[in-house]
């Protein structure tokens, strides 16, 4: 189980969180196309390595956390507010 | 002649306190403190139960957790509970165990023919045998094969009432896995820095090896008292650590004593989930066994657990037991029999020397060295063991009743491996070593390749302050105390097979043989975890400890590789078979799962409601607890005829404030919301990215930028994560606040042509169609509450929804009821709610369900053709927006007394077998005869006036219904403008 250390709440159990996916997916431009589209939502590169990726603190504070984590090792390496987010620069 | 085998006086039984119990039927005797294994040894038992797939009698093999055999059933006031290892299982005053897997006695038993036809029963037989025909398997082939193998049976008495469980929640600054010589020293120097420590123990009393060795008492005892001193460190007994689940989690199981069960109401199992920042794995090593013809024969036993059986219990293996081990360790076993009078058979080492022998023939035992066993004798009991030379010449057979084995020890390694410990090969004790990552913990003693007590002791306080500094709290190092010394010993001498005629087996408890591992090679079964999965071997509830490595050894024989080559079996949690009863905890029954209840549930409750689960809410069902349609359509009448109130609370209710709150709005929703005028509501979808739609809702704008938005019940919890999600991350820029306000507000719905009739006296606002038209939202005074009003309908009648904060529900549900009696209001529940809906055409998450878009539910005119939203450009992929795609239509059936049953599938006459849809909703009708329902139908809106068949196989139904647009009552909507 992973212990993710919320800037807002401190360290907490996985169950306490909801995965919302790989952080560097950037939503495409309005008028990108179904083509950018689809790669926004379905193409993922499941790599042996350093993960970028949100987690949201729905059984705490439900904010937004950027987290670094090792896909093989689970090691986290870092976690930020989301960027942008109110209060983002104290919660880094 | 009682107990013939108890020869002396045991560490944890009492001579005092005889104990009666039964097995299959004999009453038998034993004393407080032996386990039945013990118990059923001291009393000459020596066959407990037959295996698993050749019904071979099988014996006794350890005196732990381990134990691939000794299985059995106990029959108690829960009922009859299968595979309890006898080897921990607590003696109990008129304890009644069964063995298993025998039919109709142990001693005869029908099964064992398998035993004889055993040449047509090798690995894989039953993958290659039972192909054809196809019904075959299911009908013919399982059946039989599950009666055949298998181990005890089930029987449970479930009472009303759970049993008690428990889940504790721990932490500590370190985790001490095994209280042996090891795990002891650790804990003496961790616990004098003052970090949090738990100790974990199998057993029931720390000591691990220590308890085998009479030397180590005083060290034992001294360290067990420094232990109890310490204010920061605290001790599970009987606690296995059953998993790592990485990040400092451990999940271990404690099983009561008796007296403790008592003390906590009859609980028998505690779960305890730790949080901890290092880990001390002092787990220990088992020894393992050797393959060689007949090695399961009832007698043949490994060495260390008859070791534990003389100290612990007293009880001698056999009376003329023979040894047959490749390493110095095994020999204390035949030396502590020796000492107890027993006259030992002789030892066959296939070293040419060792110091133990050396020992052992000061003692006189004869020891027939540079020799293997290459046969036993014997079916039901050891009766003789041939010595054999090294290269399988037969030497000399000898006279024994037990024969003790060793083929060396292997580090427990499961939680390291589960860790991600490195295992590396240590070829002078022929095992893997396990190692681990710093920022995780370590490995001391036997778990660590130690050999030697005084050994293990001195790795564990070295571990212990390796993990002080670790944590920064180092202690001022002090002299370990003066150890009695290991004895001097010769390396082990690597085996793992004996060749011979009969079956060696690798997995006793899955009847796993040496030659079905070579078979599998054969085959093309050559990675381990193939070979694993090809022979089931290490797959049975012991998980194949004490042959796990010897599996490996023999594959890498017969693949001609170094067994450092094989790896190792991936060890899962669990580490020992565990209850579900422990698991579930406190969470059954009621505690399954939380309830939500409504503000007014005790109202509801009062009235006579049945109520519902949806989600985790308990909404009113019908006021009634009659069952049957009538209270249902009455409730539905009294909105279609006059009026009627219903509790919608439990819609989700987000509140959105901010100057950007109409862009953040329009970006989530399908359709427009920055045009919406203050004052006024409008329906929403909202779509997920790839296009298919997520929920709907009516959204209300309360000032330029203050917005509330509800949500499906089923999808409130959902949305609001899908809503902040994007405010965090796509939306980051804009100015917008989300709030959750579904428990601070009630919110009732008053529906019915009298609904403006029944509220006009509560409200002072004009609540003319001129004044307050569909779709108008006031925040007002209502009943004396400060509240909000919508003009909104899901019933398809003149509706207004009201919202007041959740402490005046009351006030304003008996002003509403009070104000309808002159119209003899009803309240009404969500069985009339969906009658009315379903009557109207409106959609709910029955055709909201994941898989549905906005075009498939006939709402495409809502997608807003200017700006960007979520799921714009995917729902317009081609795939979504065919014609023959499930689109909602509405189905009646074609005779009037039909009824119509959600999930039925729609066919055509002429072609039966292929679906063209299916219902999703279904309702008796008011508005029209007999029943009508929803539909998903593929070209649905092409279909309208259609006659279909609406099929349910389940029921063997078949239902002529003719297709209809959806909006089946007021479809110009005069009646909700009213």
């Amino acid at each position: 189980m992973l212990r993710i250390p919320c800037p807002w709440c401190g360290v907490r159990d996985e169950s306490e969180f909801r995965y919302r996916g790989a952080a560097e997916a950037r939503r495409p431009e309005a008028a990108a196309g179904a083509a950018a589209f689809n790669a926004y939502v379905y193409e993922r590169d499941n790599a042996r390595d350093w993960h970028c990726e949100w987690w949201l603190h729905v059984a705490g504070c439900r904010r937004l956390l950027k987290v670094v984590r090792h896909t093989v090792t689970h090691e986290i390496r870092s976690v930020e507010a989301a960027p942008g987010a109110p209060g983002a620069e104290r919660g880094r | 002649m009682a107990c013939p085998a108890r020869i002396a006086r045991g560490l944890l039984t009492d001579p005092a306190r005889p104990l009666h119990f039964r097995f299959d039927g004999r009453e038998l005797q034993g004393l407080a403190g032996d386990t039945l294994a013990s118990a059923l040894l001291a009393n000459g038992v020596l066959q407990v139960g037959r295996s698993f797939k050749y019904h071979r009698p099988r014996g006794i093999v350890t005196a732990g957790p381990e134990e691939p055999c000794a299985l059995v059933d106990v029959i108690g006031a829960r009922g009859r509970e299968p595979n309890l290892p006898a080897t921990t299982l607590p003696l109990t005053a008129g304890l009644v165990a069964e063995s298993q897997n025998r039919w109709p006695s142990l001693r005869f038993d029908l099964g064992a023919l398998a035993d004889r036809v055993a040449g047509f029963l090798p690995a894989g037989f039953y993958y290659k045998t039972f192909m054809s025909p196809g019904w075959g398997w299911e009908r013919l082939y399982e059946p039989l094969i599950r009666r055949a193998a298998g181990l005890g049976r089930l029987e449970a008495s479930v009472g009303p009432h759970a049993d008690p469980a428990e889940t504790v929640h721990d932490h500590a600054d370190v985790l001490i896995v095994g209280a042996g010589a090891a795990g002891l020293a650790a804990a003496h120097r961790l616990g004098a820095t003052g970090l949090r420590v738990l100790l974990a123990e199998q057993d029931l009393a720390p000591g691990g090896g220590t308890l085998l060795d009479g030397r180590w008492a005083r060290w034992r005892e001294s360290t067990g008292a420094a232990l109890q001193s310490f204010p920061t460190l605290r001790c599970l007994m009987r606690t296995t650590v059953l998993g790592a689940y990485g990040h400092g989690v451990f999940g271990a199981l404690e099983t009561l004593s008796a007296e403790e069960s008592a003390r906590f109401g009859g609980l028998r199992e505690r779960l305890h989930v730790l949080r901890v920042r290092r880990v001390l794995l002092a787990t220990g090593a088992l020894e393992r066994l050797i393959a060689f013809p007949a090695n399961d024969v009832p007698g043949v036993m490994l060495a260390g657990a008859a070791l534990r059986f003389l100290t612990r219990y007293g009880v001698a293996a056999g009376r003329r037991p023979a040894l047959f081990a490749n390493n110095d360790e095994a020999y204390e076993a035949l030396f502590a029999l020796a000492a107890a009078g027993v006259h030992c058979a002789g030892v066959i080492d296939p070293r040419p020397e060792s110091r133990a022998a050396a020992r052992a023939k000061a003692l006189g035992i004869a020891v027939h060295s540079a020799a293997v066993v290459g046969a036993v004798g014997g079916r039901h009991a050891v009766r003789t063991v041939t010595i054999t030379e090294l290269d399988g010449r037969p030497r000399f057979v000898l006279e024994a009743d037990a024969l003790l084995v060793s083929g060396g020890h292997t580090p427990v390694s499961g939680l390291a491996a589960q860790l991600g410990a490195a295992l590396a090969w240590h070829e002078p004790q022929a095992t893997w070593i396990p190692e681990l990552p710093a920022p995780i913990g370590r490995v001391a003693g036997s778990a660590h390749g130690v050999c030697g007590l005084a050994a293990a002791a001195r790795d564990g306080y070295e571990a212990g302050d390796a993990l002080a500094v670790d944590l920064a709290r180092p202690h001022a190092a002090t002299e370990p105390p003066t150890l009695p010394p290991d004895p001097e010993a010769t390396a082990i001498g690597a085996l793992w097979e004996v060749r011979g005629r009969g079956k060696a087996f690798i997995d006793l408890q899955n009847d796993v043989t040496a030659d079905d591992v070579r078979l599998a090679v054969r085959e093309g079964y050559e990675h381990l975890e193939h070979m694993k999965r090809y022979t089931t071997f290490g797959m049975a509830t012991d998980q194949g400890r004490i042959g796990g490595l010897l599996g490996c050894a023999v594959l890498a024989a017969a693949r001609g590789i170094p067994v450092a080559e094989t790896g190792t079996l991936r060890a899962r949690p669990f580490a020992q078979p565990v209850p579900f009863a422990a698991l579930a905890g406190a969470e059954v029954r009621a505690h399954y799962r939380p309830k939500r209840r409504l503000p007014l549930h005790a109202w509801h409750e009062s009235a006579g409601a049945t109520f519902v689960s949806t989600g985790l809410w308990l909404r009113p069902l019908v006021y009634s607890r009659e069952p049957g349609w009538t209270p249902v359509l009455e409730e539905a009448r009294a909105v279609r005829e006059r009026v009627g109130i219903t509790d919608v609370s439990s819609l989700g209710k987000i509140d959105v404030q901010g100057a950007d709150a109409a862009r953040f709005l329009d970006f989530v929703y399908a359709n427009t919301f920055s045009t919406l005028a203050v004052g006024r509501a409008r329906y929403g979808i909202m779509l997920r990215e790839d296009g298919l739609l997520l929920d709907d809702g009516t959204t209300s704008r309360l000032a330029a930028g203050h917005f509330i938005l509800t949500t499906t019940t089923a999808n409130s919890a959902s949305v609001l994560e899908h809503l902040e999600f994007h405010r965090e991350s796509s939306c980051a820029a804009l100015d917008v606040v989300l709030t959750d306000i579904l428990d601070q507000w009630a919110q009732f719905a008053l529906a019915g042509p009298r609904a403006r009739e029944v509220l006009a006296p509560l409200v002072a606002l004009d609540l003319s169609n001129e004044a307050f038209p569909f779709m108008a939202v006031a925040e007002t005074m209502i009943a004396g509450v400060p509240g909000r009003l919508f003009r909104i309908s899901f019933s398809g009648e003149l509706a207004y929804e009201i919202a007041v904060p959740a402490g005046a529900a009351l006030t304003l549900w008996s002003a509403l009821l009070e104000s309808g009696a002159r119209f003899d209001i009803r309240p009404y529940g969500l069985d009339a709610l969906n009658t009315l809906r379903i009557e109207k055409g409106h959609v709910t998450t029955a055709e909201l369900n994941g898989n549905t878009t906005a075009d498939d539910l006939g709402l495409q005119r809502l997608l807003k053709q200017q700006g960007d939203f979520i799921g714009r450009t995917l729902a317009q992929r081609p795939g979504l927006t065919v014609s023959e795609r499930l689109q909602l239509v509405g189905v009646r059936p074609v005779a009037p007394t039909a009824r119509l049953r959600n999930g039925s599938q729609l066919v055509a006459a002429q072609a039966p077998g292929a679906s063209l849809g299916y219902l999703t909703s279904a309702t008796r009708s008011l508005e029209f005869q007999g029943w009508v329902g929803l539909a998903l139908l593929s070209g649905g809106r092409q279909r309208l006036g259609q006659r279909l068949l609406a099929r349910s196989p389940v029921h063997d139904e078949s239902v002529e219904v003719q297709i209809l647009s959806a909006h089946m009552l007021d479809a110009e909507n005069t009646r909700v403008r009213s």
